[in-house]
């Protein structure tokens, strides 16, 4: 992915499948593997540090390459929802396979978030 | 000659075993010649039963989990057991969005997963005895004998 000049993006690797990047005000994370009660108790504590203290508005979880999801993944993503909300930020996901699309339908989670190609995509959405 | 064939695994009430567990499901499923949704659909329920009961049958202290499972005319059965502390309540429990335990940030959506993925659902439960979770899916090219 390109960095535009000034635009630089802080990367941070938390548990080797899932890596965190920062641009801005928006947190960018990309579930790399699987995605269960297991692995979501870390993402929670490393997601949650990074939003406070890099003064996290806006969430994107790139699902590209995530492998397995199940209703964890639901309460990590509802978890980040609630602590963007309050300050009007947004959480977006995008790289969406079929089986992660069709446990974000059944649990309604598409009416609070939206849904993008790519994280490019997104991450122009939310600037705007 | 019956075409059945049957498994049955044990392991710890451990989170690192969730992943294990789906996983020897779905190669053991294999064998129906599933297509890869639902392969994903039986992962899924089978994540959701046994994170259930790591989470509540056993509150996260250790015991042992079961794991039945037969492939019969093009049908898988899984049961998932457990003896844990039982549910209380297994309608309340079967609601969507509830939870007994909020603070863990859990979504609520288990029993509905297990249910919208499989195509029967049955939850047996007994107070401070375990319970047993059983689910069946049908295996798609079978689906017109």
């Amino acid at each position: 992915m390109q960095n535009g000049t000034g635009n630089s993006r802080s990367k941070f690797s938390g548990e080797e499948d899932v890596v965190y990047e920062v641009y801005q005000r928006c947190l960018i994370i990309r579930l790399n593997g699987e995605l269960d009660h297991h692995n979501a108790v870390r993402i929670r504590e490393e997601a949650d540090k990074l939003i406070d203290r890099k003064n996290i508005k806006h969430i994107i979880f790139d699902f590209t390459a995530t492998s397995f999801m199940d209703s964890a993944g639901i309460g990590v993503i509802m978890g980040r929802y609630r602590k963007v909300i309050f300050i009007g930020g947004k959480i977006a996901v995008a790289g969406v396979n079929m089986a992660v699309d069709r446990i974000l339908k059944i649990s309604g989670l598409y009416k609070i978030i939206e849904k993008f190609d790519n994280v490019e995509a997104a991450l122009k959405a939310m600037q705007r | 000659m019956s075409d059945k064939n049957e498994m049955v695994l044990e392991f710890d009430s451990k989170s690192q075993n969730e992943s294990f567990a789906r996983t020897v499901v779905a190669a053991f499923a294999a064998q129906l010649d599933p297509t890869i949704e639902e392969l994903a659909d039986i992962k899924t329920a089978v994540s959701e039963a046994v994170t259930n009961s790591i989470i509540h049958g056993y509150c996260d202290k250790p015991g042992k989990i079961r794991m039945h499972c037969i492939l019969e005319n093009g049908e898988i059965m899984v049961e998932v057991i457990d003896e844990g502390v039982g549910i209380e309540n297994i309608a309340k429990a079967m609601e969507p969005l509830y939870t007994s335990r909020p603070e863990l940030e859990r979504s609520g959506m288990g029993f509905s997963f297990m249910e919208a993925f499989m195509d029967s659902l049955e939850v047996k439960s007994e107070l401070g005895k375990g319970t047993t979770v059983i689910m069946k899916k049908r295996i798609g090219k079978y689906q017109s004998r």
